[in-house]
């Protein structure tokens, strides 16, 4: 049986070393339909940490992404309860009174496959930028440039700005999703699978860009991969069946995990 | 422990922890022969446990190799890494028991061929390496039921082994000191009683991983109220 009660912040943290608050689930549920996918979820999303949610197929883990940034609001039947408290502003993401575009700009997420537009790679990083309302030409570009070398692909697409962005490869493709989403200039970064469809060259330059990242943003990573995630993140929780089991320093999780449910998915006994 | 969805991962580690156990077998067989070759002069007994060694190291090579293989296979994670980790720090303690014995082995070889035996100091010697022994065993079991209170026991035996290391030095002092010709074999039994007393370091640090295994805290280096808390708590 699982015990409902799961640490929010881990529990070998001192106060002194606890990083700041970015985001933090509060009795979090989520509903399609009738049917309850997320369970009184809370955890804390350090700042500029990357946290990993694993476990296995339909325990929630993505459900529980997608919350982050209101993408469930996209179909009717879906409810949340409870909040998540998004720092400083401490303002309740899944509020009503909150504007879910607004919340997209400074959450911004990246899929499990590659999705570019059906565009220049400078008009898909460019997109974000326009649909906020700039519209000088040179902050844009500057913006894009930016956006570009975060991403690790200016030095492979600055001469090709111009091409449509499906002749780049899918490695190059994810890091173009990442350079769009990074445009704007997000405070946590979602990641949906992002290395789910690549080989495991363009893996490790998307972990890399993950490392590199974590000075600048929140960074909130689902994967199947356990081993990606004891490489990329600071963080983990493991979930099961919607409800959060398991929460701690990734070191400690993958090698001395409190609870037997936790030990037996990371060691691959559970069945 | 349940099983892993892997049989053969299932297979692989327990390959692995019955190779520990045959190779503590082996080496519990090397002292035992040692201190037979000591105190009897048995030269077949001595020259058995020569001839052995090497086997010892054939079995710490293989099962580090085969650590290499799981680790390499199938990225072993939580108690199954600290497992691994642990094997392959046993093996090297078993090995160096291995080296340990055959060192008592052409000590006693040299020992009798020049026929220097005083025979009132094989009574301590051998006292030493029953208590060696008995705590390289009682490790090896903790380890093959991961018994962590059991292991805190072992690491508890120390203490008994160096004071017995010291009250054999302290007579082979004062028996040199009586009478200087005895210096040469006196210190030859010095060796064996250093060596006895090495086996049992090397049992001790079996113990202590077997802690590291059972309850994920490394407790080498620490005292030993604290690694009973841990082993216990």
């Amino acid at each position: 049986m699982l015990t409902p009660a799961v640490l929010v912040r881990p529990a070998t943290h001192t106060d002194a070393e606890t990083p700041a608050t970015k985001a933090e689930a509060k009795d979090l549920s989520f509903y399609y339909g009738g049917f309850q996918a997320l369970k009184n979820i809370s955890m804390i999303l350090h700042e500029k940490k990357v946290t990993a949610l694993i476990g296995p197929s339909g325990c929630g883990k993505s459900t529980f992404l997608r919350c982050f940034n209101r993408m469930h609001d996209l179909y009717p039947g879906n409810r949340y309860e409870g909040e998540i408290r998004f720092h400083p502003d401490d303002t309740n993401l899944l509020g009503r009174d909150v504007d879910p575009i607004e919340v997209r700009m400074r959450i911004s997420m990246v899929f499990q496959k590659p999705n570019p537009f059906p565009k220049s790679i400078f008009e898909n990083v460019a997109y974000g930028l326009r649909v906020r309302g700039l519209r000088s030409r040179r902050a844009i570009e500057e913006k894009v440039e930016q956006a570009l070398r975060r991403a690790a692909l200016w030095d492979e697409a600055k001469d090709r700005l111009q091409d449509l962005a499906f002749n780049l490869s899918g490695g190059q493709q994810q890091r173009l999703c990442i350079a769009r989403a990074l445009a704007t200039d997000p405070e946590i970064l979602l990641f949906d699978e992002p290395t789910s469809a690549l080989d495991p060259i363009a893996t490790t330059s998307i972990e890399e860009l993950i490392h590199n990242l974590k000075d600048k943003v929140t960074i909130l990573i689902v994967t199947h991969n356990m081993q990606q995630a004891a490489r990329v993140s600071d963080y983990t929780a493991y979930m099961y069946l919607g409800e959060l089991v398991e929460f701690g320093v990734t070191d400690e999780i993958f090698i001395k995990p409190r609870k037997k449910e936790t030990e037996d998915y990371i060691t691959g006994r559970f069945g | 422990m349940s099983e892993h969805l892997s049989k053969q991962y299932d297979n692989d580690l327990e390959t692995l922890r019955s190779g520990v156990l045959q190779m503590g077998g082996l080496v519990e067989a090397q002292i035992r022969g040692a201190i037979e070759a000591f105190s009897t002069g048995n030269h077949a007994a001595m020259e058995q446990v020569i001839a052995n060694e090497p086997g010892v190291n054939g079995h710490e090579v293989k099962i580090d190799t085969d650590c290499s293989h799981i680790i390499a296979k199938r990225q072993p994670a939580a108690g199954d890494l600290r497992l691994i980790m642990a094997i392959s720090k046993t093996v090297t303690d078993l090995e160096r028991i291995g080296d340990e014995a055959e060192k008592i082995a052409r000590m006693s070889k040299q020992i009798h061929e020049h026929g220097r035996v005083e025979l009132q100091h094989f009574a301590n010697i051998r006292h030493a390496a029953d208590i060696a022994l008995s705590m390289l065993r009682q490790a090896l079991d903790a380890f093959a039921r991961l018994d962590a209170a059991a292991a805190a026991g072992v690491i508890r035996e120390d203490r008994a082994i160096d004071t017995e290391f010291r009250s054999i030095l302290r007579q082979l002092i004062t028996f040199m000191m009586e009478d200087p010709r005895t210096i040469s074999t006196a210190l030859e039994i010095v060796w064996i009683a250093k060596a006895i007393e090495r086996i049992g370091d090397h049992a001790k640090n079996i113990a202590e991983y077997v802690i590291y295994i059972v309850k994920g805290t490394d407790v080498r280096h620490t005292k030993l109220e604290q690694v009973e808390r841990e082993a216990l708590g």
